[in-house]
This record gives structure tokens, C-alpha cells and sequence, in this order.
């Protein structure tokens, strides 16, 4: 008898269980995603401004992300470039720039491009004094086409040789843009 | 008046009678199952201290009594003694039944020998051997078993396989509950701690009915101890410390049993290790923490008996920092890498990546004996399960898991076991299971495996016939209905393009749809069917011979059906298909034993054919805005999967003694007739052991355990374009690491201490050389080297 009233006992207080655990929030579950959407890299040079834009609103998987780059670069000109990334999924898009920003020691951003003489000099630093790169600028030279990779590593080596592939940590953002000096 | 009149008179004779002490007790003597009378029972009688015997009908007779309290102690061969209080009054009859089941009251004392079931192909992992694993993990303690190998992620995460299945394809029956918690990726292990089992059997056919139809690779039995009905109270406690990880593991239980029955026990332990170290470096961020209790109460005797069981397991596993990668990039830098990226100082800390995982199991089982019939069991039983996995992040989010899923699961199985027959028993019983997993919101990740509701039912029956003296037949059949509902956002495209689903399954689409997602209500329903049919026939010489066939039905689990997402340490998107069907399965099993002290031996070939055998494969490339990521897709293909276990007992002399065994498995992808991916290698061990009883018990061994390279691989390497170096790499992700070999060394002597205590010791040495390896079936190979050499020392004191 004393376990007929236990079993009752415990059936009663797996309904409660379950009943708690019947929060079932289906229709708006986790729909607020912690993404990379859109990466923007913009290139100054007076009037001249040249937007590198990369987007994949619906993040991994679903359409594939398009490039979209705004003109031709000039050849032998200093460009101030500045880095922007966004999830637009939320309304208002969330800067996440900032976040990697106040994180500066445990990020860096690397730029290489496959067109020998274009440089890359990063003009901001962590609070360690080792670059970070939100903020840089580009020198081109000759005229020519190639590509243009940002990389976003997090916890890479610091200070580095300042090639991401040295640096380690885990990538980010990686992105490669088809660009052409004229 | 007449009335009053006559009970005076009863009263005074009954007076005068009982002061006359001329009454006669009859007793009848039958056993309980069939009720047939025990002639020549002993029946000892206290009161009066003298003894009879029962007749060749059971029956006997005690003369002269007075009204009273008669006392017997009645014995019986193969039966348990019983002592019984009887009321004389008057001239007196009884039926006493005795039960000649002494095995299922024992258990501990005949484990070693004590097979579940005849007909089943079973190994045992016994409570010493346990001890010996105290600090690790069941699927390390269970590796030791021919056929049995481990998918590890990295060395505290460790899954059991048997046959080269894992997961949701084995059974693990933790205290006759079966465990749900470790079916949804390769990272899942069971929570299970092994301190508070009594043994571990390991049963490889799919043969195990009562438990589940889809026990495609096997069973894994987890089980308590029992305890005699006596006034005790005992207990132990263990102390185990490592070299390696500089950490170990404290364990207690104590028990405290009555002869009227009960009993009750109490049991924790906690093991904390800091990070591990491989033979050239440390693995940073591979530590552990572990807080494990358990408490039962319960009350045992032949005829009823209940059990109360609640555990919780609450394990927090560091995750190797280097095995957290961006993209298919790291990974190839990763592995041409022969160091881990990061490499730090030893440290208790578990930082990110780490997993935490709370699990309640509680159960209620209550048996009962009915003359003539059987036993009636009944077992209610929850679980409480609550995963979350945290990776690398950034920002507000850096102390949000990834992955954050509670899963509830509660059943009720009856179950009645019939053994009235002389040479037949039979099991029949049901099951109801609810299960229900939230996948919790605010990880601002798509959940890897969605909100779900499920429901099963299942009925089965098996029975058991001795056909002769020598051999026995075992036969079973069981159904299961399952249901499961789910309830998950497809990103659009997926859902409309790349799998097509808007128009297989239109009828799951809710209408809803935002931000380019699609909401679904997914619905499927299985109906399993699982059959198994068993011999063994024993022959002289110790020879015994068993043959086993199960034909067992898996559905997919959640995570074959909906996995939808990114595992960062292994830099792969892992994609479940909705038209994943079942899995069936069809296991041959033969084994050939010889339970011999000077030479035994056990072999077992088997050959398992898996219709629709889901697997996880690469299929391509994927480009996110971390660069690329290998797709990792569930696919069904038709497999085999054969093999021989081959186990050695070889008694040297009176103190040494040799033990070997050898596992060979081959599995075949037979729709793209490739080899199977993530099947065990061939491996072998030796181990030669000194055994001195009279010398505090000293035993010695030396142990050795070769794996070989796995030549059988499918090949799903590939290029991926590199824009750093502008040129396409090779992405080695298939090759298996080289063959490597450990040594080891054990040793334990027990020692008198205090009056009652005895006091044991064990050191043992694992990895002797400090050999650098690396395993195939560890998820995390391609990152770092295995554990190197660990020195051991345990002290378990009993009392």
C-alpha cells in the first residue's frame, strides 16, 4: 500500500515537472541570432570613396553572401579605410565594430590583397598597444586587378608578424573582394 | 440469553483447553512458483527446540501445543531459509511457501557469473574492475571489453561503441532506467558516474527486448548492488590522485541494512582534474569538475520488495582551447600543426569552450510475487537533462552557451515475469514514455535540435525454455509506436530550395514566416518491430556455445532528423535531413566459450546488416562570412558491419596468469561500396598478471594494448581556396593517425586495518613510455596529441 501511495506521489510531482517545463515559447524562439551579416570596408580618399560590401542576411546556410564593390581603386593613392560590421537581422542593425572594439586585445583584423603593391598600415591599437585595425589606410601602386581578404581573428597571438595565419585564434570574419586599380 | 449463555461456555472451554496444551499444528511445505510440496524439508522448531521433517508431500505436523506463538526455521535445499511466526489457536493449519530463488536475492555474491540472460552474448565489468575507473569515465571503464571502443572528444568526453556503433544505437540502462541524454552528437556522452554501479555488463547482440527495440549495436547495464536481509551497517570510502591532471576523485557510500528487509544507501563523489598533458605539451583548457550523488532506499524480500533511486550528476568538461576554430582554414593550419595552437601553463581553470551538464534520474520500482503466476514489477522513472555547451564569443554574449537544451523524459514500464512453468519463463510487460526537449532560448544561436515533444509505446514479450540438462532456447518479440513532434524555424532557402521541402512535406508548414525565416510543426510516426532468437547449449569439457540473432528497429533521433547548425571544434555545419526513415537492423552472433581455470576462451564472430544505416558524412563546402566550413549531412546507405572478438584466459602456474584478446571489425558503406566511416581498428591487448592470496592479496600486472592504423577509410578529403596564400589548400580530414602501442602497469594489495576495515591499495602507471598518439575515433585529433604518462594511487578503505 505504501508504495501504491508512493508511486501516486510520484507521478503527481512529474506532472508538476512537466507542467513547469511547458514554457514553450515556439513562436518567436531564439529568433534573435547573434550574427556577422554584413561586413563593410569603406576607402576615403577626399571625394573619392570606395565601398567593399560584403552581406549574408539569412547567415551559414540559406543564399549564399554576395560582394558588392562600389568603383575601381586609383593607383599610387592613400585611401583612410574604416571597417564596419553590422547584424542587420535586429532593427536597428547592431554595431558590431564596437564590440571589437572594446574586446581590441582579443581581436585584430588582417588585410592582405593578391596585387603586390598595394599596402596595408593599421592606424588604431589595443589597449596593449598592438594594433587592432578597425582603422588603417591602404596605399595602392601600379594599376592592376586581384583580390582584396579581410580577416577577423579572435584571440590571435599578440603581438604578431602580422599575417593572420601566424596569428592562430579563430577566424571570424573572412572575406575576399575582386578589385582593380586603374 | 441462550446466546450469552453459550459463549461462557465456549470461553471456558477454550480455557481449559489451551491450559490442556493438546493441539496439533499442520504444516504444508510448497514452493511458490508451482506450488508443488518440498518433501524433506527441516523445520526447526524454536520454541521447543526440537526438529521434524516434512513428508514426502511437504507436509508435517507438531503435536501438544498450547495456544501461542509457534516459531519455525524452515529449511530447504536451494531455498532460503525461512523463519516463520505462527498463532496457535486451537488446532491449527498453514501453507508455508518457500522460494528456491536465491540468486535474484544474492546478486553480488554469483555476479561475476550471472548472465541476464543464458542465450545473450554478455561481458562484465566487475565491481573491482570499477574501482579501477573510479576517476574516468564508463566508456573508459568499458573499453577494457573485447568489441567495446570509445568516440572521444578530446579525453574526458567519452562515448561507448560497441561493434562500431555509439549513441543513440546502444542502450545504456543506468539502474533499469534507460538513460536519455547522449543520443544527439558525437560530443554527447553519457552522465553517468561509475562509482555508483555494482557492475557493468555489456550485452553485444540486439537481443535485449525488455529495454527497447532499437538496440542496434547492443546494451549497456548498469546495475546496483543488492543487499542481504541483516542488521548492518558498512560503507567504504576511496581516494584516487593522478599525476597527469593533477587531480583525482573522492568517493563514499555507505549502507545501512535490517533484516527486516530494508535498506538504505547513500553515495557521492567528486573528481576535479586540471588540464591533462599530452607527451610534449600541455592541453590547455582539458580540465574537469564532477559532483555525483546518489541515494537509495528499499526494501527486498522474496515476496515484495521496492526501490527509491535518485541521482544527480552534475559534470563541467573543459573543451581544448586549440580545438576552436573559425573556419576550414584554421582547420588545415590546425592540422599541419603538429602543436596545438595554444599552449599554456597547467591550470585548474575550465575556460571557454566547456561543457555543463546537470541530470536528475529518479525511479520508483515496486515488485510483487503472486503464488503460481510470478512476479509483477512496476517502475516509474524521470530524467531531468540540461546541456549547455559554451564556445568562444564575444561581447555580452562571451558567458551565453551555444547550445542550451533541457530534455525531460519519464516512463512507466509493468512488467511481469512468469515462471510457475518447470523449464519455461516468460517476460511480458509495456512501456509508456513521454519525452519533451526545450531548446532554451537567449543563445542567440538557431538551436541544433529543436523544441520536440515525443511519445512511445511499447509491448513486448520473451520467453525462455530449458529444452535439456545442456541447452536452452530463448525467443522475444516486441513493437514500439513513436511519435514525435517538433516544432522549428528553416531558414527559407534551406526550406524551399536546398532540400526542397516545401513541397515533400507542405503539410508541416505553419504559414508563418520572418526575418527569411520559415516556422515548421514537423510530425513523424514510427512503428518498430524487434525480434531476437537465442541457443546455448553447454557441452563437457566447459565448453558452451551461443547463438544469437536480433533483428532490431531504430527511428532517427531529433538530431538526424533536424540538426541544423555550426560545431566550432570541428569546423563543420551539421545538417539532418526530415527524410530520414528508420534503420533496421539484422545481428548474427555466434560466440564459442570455454570456462576453463587453466585455459578458457571466448570467440565471437558477428555480422550485423543495417538497412538504411544513417551516417554523417561530408558532402561540400559552404561560404559563410567566417569563410568556408565543411557541410556535414546525414545520409542513409545500406551497411554491414562484420567482425570477430577473440578472448584468451591462459593459467601460467598458481600465482601468473595471461590474459589476451584481439577485436577485428570491418565495416562496409555497401549503396557507395566504401568502407564505413569511424569504425574501430584493429587492436589487440595483452596482459600477463601475479596473483598472491596469502601475500595481502598482491596482484601485479602488466598490460599492453596495440591499435592499428585504420586502412579502411572513405576518403571525403578535399581543396578549399586559401585568399591569404591565393591558392587552393588540401583539407586532410580523413586519414587516420598511425598505429601506436601502450604499456601499462597495475598493481593492488589489501591490507587488515582497524577491527573491522580492511584497507586496499592500488598504484598503477598508464602510457609507460609516454608514447605520443593520436586516435582516430577522437573527434579532436586533428588538434592535439593523447594523454601522455599518468601515475595513479588509490586508497579504498572498507568498513
Amino acid at each position: 500500500m505504501k508504495t501504491i501511495k508512493l508511486l501516486a506521489l510520484f507521478f503527481v510531482s512529474s506532472l508538476v515537472f512537466v507542467s513547469c517545463s511547458s514554457d514553450d515559447d515556439h513562436d518567436d524562439h531564439d529568433h534573435e541570432k547573434e550574427l556577422i551579416t554584413t561586413v563593410t570596408y569603406t576607402l576615403t580618399n577626399g571625394d573619392d570613396v570606395v565601398t567593399l560590401k560584403f552581406e549574408d542576411l539569412d547567415g551559414e546556410g540559406g543564399t549564399d553572401g554576395t560582394y558588392t564593390v562600389s568603383g575601381n581603386l586609383s593607383a599610387n593613392t592613400t585611401y583612410t579605410g574604416s571597417i564596419e560590421l553590422l547584424n542587420a537581422t535586429e532593427n536597428p542593425a547592431e554595431d558590431i565594430t564596437e564590440e571589437v572594439e572594446e574586446e581590441g586585445d582579443e581581436h585584430e583584423f588582417f588585410y592582405t590583397s593578391t596585387i603586390s603593391d598595394i599596402t596595408f598600415t593599421k592606424t588604431d591599437t589595443d589597449e596593449d598597444g598592438n594594433p587592432i585595425g578597425i582603422e588603417t589606410t591602404l596605399t595602392t601602386g601600379d594599376a592592376g586587378t586581384g583580390s582584396l581578404t579581410i580577416i577577423l581573428k579572435h584571440e590571435p597571438t599578440k603581438p604578431n608578424d602580422g599575417t593572420s595565419t601566424s596569428a592562430g585564434g579563430s577566424t571570424d570574419v573572412s572575406v575576399t573582394f575582386s578589385i582593380e586599380v586603374e | 440469553m441462550k446466546h450469552y449463555l453459550l459463549i461462557v461456555v465456549l470461553c471456558f472451554l477454550n480455557i481449559t483447553h489451551a491450559q490442556d496444551c493438546t493441539y496439533t499444528f499442520l504444516g504444508e511445505i510448497k514452493d511458490f512458483h508451482d506450488g508443488t510440496p518440498l518433501a524433506g524439508a527441516t523445520i526447526h522448531i524454536e520454541t521447543l527446540n526440537s526438529y521434524t521433517t516434512a513428508d514426502i508431500n511437504g507436509k508435517f505436523s507438531v503435536k501438544n501445543l498450547c495456544n501461542g506463538t509457534l516459531v519455525l526455521v524452515i529449511s530447504h535445499v536451494g531455498c532460503e531459509t525461512k523463519r516463520v511466526e505462527i498463532d496457535i489457536n486451537g488446532n491449527t493449519y498453514k501453507e508455508i511457501n518457500m522460494e528456491h530463488h536465491l540468486e535474484e536475492l544474492n546478486e553480488v555474491v554469483v555476479a561475476a557469473n550471472t548472465k541476464l540472460d543464458n542465450t545473450a552474448i554478455q561481458q562484465t565489468v566487475s565491481k573491482t574492475q570499477i574501482e579501477t575507473y573510479t576517476d574516468k569515465s564508463l566508456g573508459d571503464a568499458l573499453n577494457t571489453i573485447s568489441g567495446v571502443s570509445s568516440l572521444n572528444t578530446g579525453n574526458s568526453i567519452v562515448k561507448p561503441m560497441i561493434h562500431g556503433l555509439h549513441s543513440s544505437r546502444l542502450l545504456i540502462v543506468n539502474n533499469n532506467v534507460r538513460l536519455f541524454d547522449q543520443e544527439w552528437g558525437d560530443e554527447h556522452a553519457p552522465n553517468i558516474d561509475i562509482n555508483t554501479s555494482n557492475s557493468l555488463e555489456v550485452i553485444k547482440g540486439a537481443n535485449t527486448l525488455k529495454y527497447g527495440s532499437d538496440a542496434i549495436g547492443g546494451l549497456i547495464l548498469i546495475k546496483p548492488k543488492k543487499y542481504a536481509a541483516i542488521d548492518s551497517l558498512f560503507g567504504s570510502s576511496m581516494v584516487s590522485f593522478n599525476t597527469n591532471g593533477l587531480g583525482g576523485n573522492v568517493n563514499s557510500e555507505i549502507i545501512k541494512t535490517y533484516k527486516s528487509g530494508y535498506y538504505a544507501k547513500l553515495q557521492a563523489s567528486y573528481k576535479q582534474f586540471g588540464d591533462f598533458k599530452a607527451p610534449h605539451y600541455y592541453l590547455t583548457n582539458t580540465g574537469l569538475r564532477n559532483l555525483n550523488a546518489s541515494m537509495s532506499i528499499g526494501y527486498n524480500s522474496f515476496e515484495k520488495g521496492f526501490n527509491a533511486y535518485y541521482s544527480i550528476v552534475n559534470n563541467e568538461f573543459a573543451i581544448l582551447k586549440s580545438s576552436h576554430i573559425g573556419n576550414v582554414n584554421d582547420l588545415v593550419t590546425a592540422i599541419n600543426n603538429k602543436e596545438p595552437r595554444v599552449v599554456e601553463d597547467f591550470s585548474y581553470n575550465i575556460s571557454y569552450p566547456k561543457q555543463s551538464i546537470l541530470h536528475h534520474l529518479g525511479k520508483i520500482e515496486a515488485y510483487k510475487r503472486f503464488k503460481k503466476l510470478g512476479k509483477l514489477s512496476l517502475q516509474y522513472d524521470f530524467q531531468i537533462n540540461r546541456r549547455k555547451e559554451y564556445d568562444l564569443r564575444r561581447g555580452d554574449l562571451a558567458d551565453t552557451p551555444v547550445i542550451d537544451l533541457r530534455l525531460f523524459t519519464t516512463s512507466l514500464q509493468p512488467n511481469l515475469q512468469i515462471d510457475v512453468f518447470d523449464n519455461l519463463e516468460i517476460n511480458t510487460g509495456f512501456l509508456l514514455r513521454f519525452q519533451q526537449n526545450d531548446a532554451i532560448s537567449g543563445t542567440g544561436v538557431s538551436p541544433l535540435i529543436p523544441d520536440f515533444e515525443k511519445y512511445d509505446a511499447g509491448i513486448y514479450a520473451t520467453a525462455n525454455y530449458n529444452l535439456n540438462l545442456f541447452s536452452e532456447i530463448s525467443a522475444g518479440l516486441r513493437y514500439d509506436f513513436s511519435r514525435i513532434e517538433a516544432t522549428k524555424w528553416y531558414n527559407t532557402t534551406d526550406w524551399e530550395d536546398t532540400y526542397n521541402y516545401d513541397e515533400l512535406f507542405p503539410e508541416f508548414e505553419s504559414g508563418t514566416t520572418d526575418n527569411s525565416e520559415t516556422l515548421t510543426y514537423p510530425e513523424f510516426s514510427f512503428h518498430n518491430f524487434s525480434a531476437n532468437l537465442g541457443y546455448n547449449r553447454h557441452f563437457s569439457n566447459d565448453f558452451e556455445l551461443f547463438f544469437n540473432y536480433g533483428l532490431a528497429s531504430r527511428m532517427p533521433n531529433p538530431s538526424e532528423l533536424f540538426s541544423d547548425g555550426l560545431h566550432h571544434s570541428a569546423a563543420r555545419i551539421e545538417t539532418g535531413k526530415l527524410t530520414i526513415g528508420k534503420e533496421i537492423a539484422n545481428k548474427f552472433m555466434l560466440s564459442l566459450e570455454r570456462n576453463n581455470q587453466k585455459f578458457g576462451f571466448t570467440i565471437s564472430p558477428y555480422f550485423n546488416y543495417i538497412n538504411d544505416y544513417v551516417q554523417l558524412i561530408p558532402v561540400g563546402i559552404t561560404t559563410t562570412v567566417r569563410g568556408a566550413f565543411p557541410v556535414w549531412e546525414y545520409n542513409q546507405v545500406n551497411a554491414i558491419i562484420f567482425g570477430v572478438d577473440i578472448d584468451i584466459d591462459k593459467k601460467i602456474n598458481n600465482t601468473l596468469n595471461y590474459q589476451g584478446s584481439i577485436s577485428l571489425l570491418q565495416g562496409d558503406n555497401l549503396t557507395n561500396d566504401i568502407p564505413l566511416i569511424h569504425m574501430p581498428s584493429t587492436n589487440f591487448t595483452n596482459s600477463i598478471s601475479y596473483y598472491n592470496k596469502d601475500l595481502n592479496q598482491l596482484s601485479i600486472s602488466l598490460n599492453h594494448k596495440t591499435v592499428l592504423q585504420q586502412n579502411r577509410y572513405p576518403d571525403y578529403n578535399f581543396n578549399t581556396y586559401d585568399a591569404t596564400i591565393n591558392d587552393y589548400v588540401y583539407v586532410d580530414i580523413s586519414s587516420p593517425p598511425s598505429a601506436y602501442s601502450l604499456f601499462g602497469f597495475n598493481s593492488t594489495a589489501s591490507f587488515k586495518a582497524f577491527k573491522k576495515g580492511t584497507l586496499k591499495l592500488e598504484f598503477n602507471i598508464e602510457n609507460i613510455f609516454n608514447t605520443s598518439y593520436r586516435e582516430y575515433l577522437n573527434r579532436l585529433r586533428y588538434f592535439a596529441d593523447e594523454l601522455g604518462r599518468n601515475f595513479n594511487l588509490k586508497i579504498k578503505i572498507n568498513y
